[in-house]
């Protein structure tokens, strides 16, 4: 058994293996549907481009999700964190410059540095005081939403600076600003999964724990790494939302660690950890946007809309797990 | 021990009890505000209007009346803070339930006890005994919204609307119907999405945004936007602002927020009006059992077998008008 999943742990490096192909599989077969059922406006450059803008902000935690999962861990608290983070951030941009470049700065800065920090109490909560993820996050998903609606008692967190909304609805090379980070973060993550020791680290503390420490590996620091790239990554994503509607509601991002996870999954990461991949990540991200996307797109009744979404994702998870 | 237990917590709430009926003879009336804690916009409002009410009326009536505020995050909890305050004696209770089932046992309970309840915004779910319900107007709410709507369009001649609905409960099924019958008695308006057809926003920023992206790429020429509330209608502008079009005229979306009460207020050319559905009616309700304690209403309800309902119209809100409902310090 162990030989067995150390033997996957060995495949999940440079190569596609065939979980892989069945994610791209599956993009492909719900590409071909979205095309025909939202013919003939799914496939314009515009509905594809605001597609990818939809999920970046989803897609860009997902990344760090697919991590923690890796390692055997979970975060139920990223949409919390994110709205913390964006609310914190603007605050902090309107304190520190309300009119000014350095404001911005500020704000972007505050949103990376304070959601990193928040993803990394989440680590010392389940590696130093040894709370199962899945409660140690439930709690903190609560505590971080209850501090912003306190901090903004409720209403809008407002931002005066006109130039920080030009990030979150700017456009580079013809591509949006939070696509880019998606990208971005998506390769740099990719490297790390596969091409260092700390990403192989992350798949053997995943795959089996005991044998991890047995090699030497350093169980705890390893399990408290991908809960700080996912603080990180929150910060990204509530700094690219804030900056978008230069504001922040602080109920905002509920449910983002559902399409988060979703994501993952799609991608085929096992929630039991131990391999996954960024790229499939990156693609369950875009089919769950293709989803939302399509069903408008034609016309599907509002209230099967979120069952169709269901169904997918189960039929997409089955492909994967399917011998 | 336990025998022991049973006579001291029996003997506890004997004293407890002589200490209600004590203070309901001392001439201050104890009025019981119970309200949703703060989670989104709407309830953040529901909170800022009840304490700015209670500051005023005990600036106002000073010893004649004592006022508790309690605010609770789910149902359970507000039956405790509501049970709490029966237990210092209350005589009147202003509630907005959590939930009308799980709320309504208590408040049965202080009504049979000698409570006069008043309900904000939404009933209980047994309608036996004698309460004052206060509420909103969700089929008026859509009503006005439809008729101010079909008057702008057919203004310009008619042309496409899209709408957006909140999430697939009653209180939004009454809103739609109601804006939907009045836009079918148009017949120059098209409903892109179908006659009577709407998507969901959630009532989210960021819901509507996605939508209204979608809806923009669908269909080449929108004239009107109609999406229920103003949170979501944020979302909606800052799509319409990316893409860069300029073909609608109209947007409309409701509840009555602060941004947007300042957008028709500063002539905004496309936020021209809102509809209420407004938290201020907490203070209505406080108002109501402030009244009956001074004789200014009746207080017949209580005897009653059946609620009382007093309906709070919403207001369209134009130019003309805005400024009388506008608070700059509120946080909605």
């Amino acid at each position: 058994m162990i030989f067995n999943k150390t033997g996957t742990l060995e495949n999940t490096g440079t190569k596609f293996n065939w979980r892989d192909y069945t994610t791209l599989i599956g993009f492909i077969a719900l590409f071909l549907i979205a095309t025909i059922m939202g013919w003939p406006y799914f496939l314009r450059s515009r509905n594809l481009i605001t597609l990818l803008r939809q999920i970046s902000y989803t897609g860009i935690i997902a990344l760090g999700m697919t991590l923690i999962i890796i390692s055997g861990g979970f975060d139920l608290s990223v949409g919390s964190m994110t709205a913390f983070a964006g609310g914190v951030a603007i605050f902090a941009m309107n304190t520190f410059g309300p009119d000014s470049g350095f404001g911005v700065l500020a704000a972007i800065l505050t949103a990376i540095v304070f959601a990193t920090f928040l993803g990394a109490f989440n680590g010392f909560l389940i590696t130093k005081w040894k709370i199962a993820p899945f409660i140690a996050t439930l709690g903190t998903m609560s505590i971080y939403r209850s501090l912003v609606i306190y901090f903004a008692q409720a209403g809008n967190i407002e931002s005066v600076n006109q130039r920080y909304g030009r990030i979150g609805s700017g456009v580079f090379l013809g591509l949006p600003i939070p696509v880019w980070m998606f990208f971005a973060i998506a390769a740099v993550l990719h490297v790390f999964l596969n091409h260092t020791r700390t990403g192989r680290y992350l798949c053997a503390v995943g795959a089996n724990e005991q044998v991890a420490r047995f090699s030497a590996i350093k169980v705890n620091l390893i399990r408290f790494i991908p809960y700080v790239i996912t603080g990180f990554t929150v910060g990204v994503s509530a700094m690219l939302w804030s900056s978008r509607l230069n504001s922040m509601n602080p109920s905002d991002c509920a449910g983002y660690e559902l399409d988060a996870i979703a994501a993952v999954v799609i991608g085929g990461t096992p929630m039991t950890g131990g391999r996954g991949s960024i790229i499939g990540t990156v693609i369950g991200a875009i089919m769950l946007g293709i989803i939302n996307n399509m069903l408008v797109l034609a016309g599907v009744s509002s209230y099967l809309q979120q069952a169709a979404k269901g169904v997918v994702i189960i039929v997409a998870v089955l492909l994967q797990y399917k011998k | 021990m336990k025998k022991f237990m049973l006579i001291c917590l029996v003997a506890l709430f004997a004293i407890g009890g002589a200490f209600a009926s004590g203070q309901n003879e001392s001439g201050t009336k104890h009025i019981g505000v119970a309200i949703p804690s703060a989670d989104h916009g709407w309830t953040g409002g529901i909170v800022w209007w009840a304490n700015k009410r209670v500051k005023e009326l005990e600036a106002e009536y000073g010893d004649q009346f004592k006022f508790t505020v309690v605010t609770a995050d789910g149902p359970s909890s507000q039956v405790q803070a509501v049970e709490n305050m029966m237990a210092i004696g209350l005589d009147y209770l202003v509630i907005l339930p959590h939930e009308s089932a799980p709320l309504t046992p208590i408040v049965k309970e202080a009504q049979a006890s000698g409570t006069k309840c008043i309900v904000v915004d939404r009933g209980m779910s047994e309608t036996d005994f004698g309460y004052v319900n206060l509420a909103g107007d969700n089929p008026g709410f859509g009503t006005l919204s439809g008729e101010w709507m079909v008057k702008e369009m057919v203004a310009k001649g008619g042309g496409n609307i899209v709408c957006m609905g909140g999430l697939p409960v009653p209180i939004d099924k009454e809103r739609m119907d109601g804006f939907f019958a009045e836009l079918d008695k148009e017949p120059s308006i098209v409903n892109l999405l179908g006659k009577d057809k709407y998507e969901f926003a959630n009532w989210s920023t960021q819901k509507g945004l996605e939508l209204m992206e979608t809806f923009l790429i669908q269909y080449p020429k929108i004239d009107a936007v109609f999406c229920q509330d103003d949170d979501v209608l944020r979302g909606v502008l800052q799509a319409y602002k990316e893409s860069g079009r300029s073909d609608i005229h109209t947007f409309l979306g409701g509840a009555g927020s602060k941004v947007v009460m300042k957008m028709i207020m500063d002539g905004d050319p496309l936020v021209r009006a809102t509809v209420t559905y407004h938290p201020m009616m907490i203070a209505d309700g406080i108002d109501y059992a402030v009244d009956v304690a001074l004789g200014k209403k009746s207080a017949d309800f209580h005897e009653k077998s059946s609620p009382t309902s007093v309906v709070i119209p919403s207001v369209l809100l134009t130019k003309d008008n805005v400024a009388d409902y506008y608070e700059a310090d509120s946080i909605y």
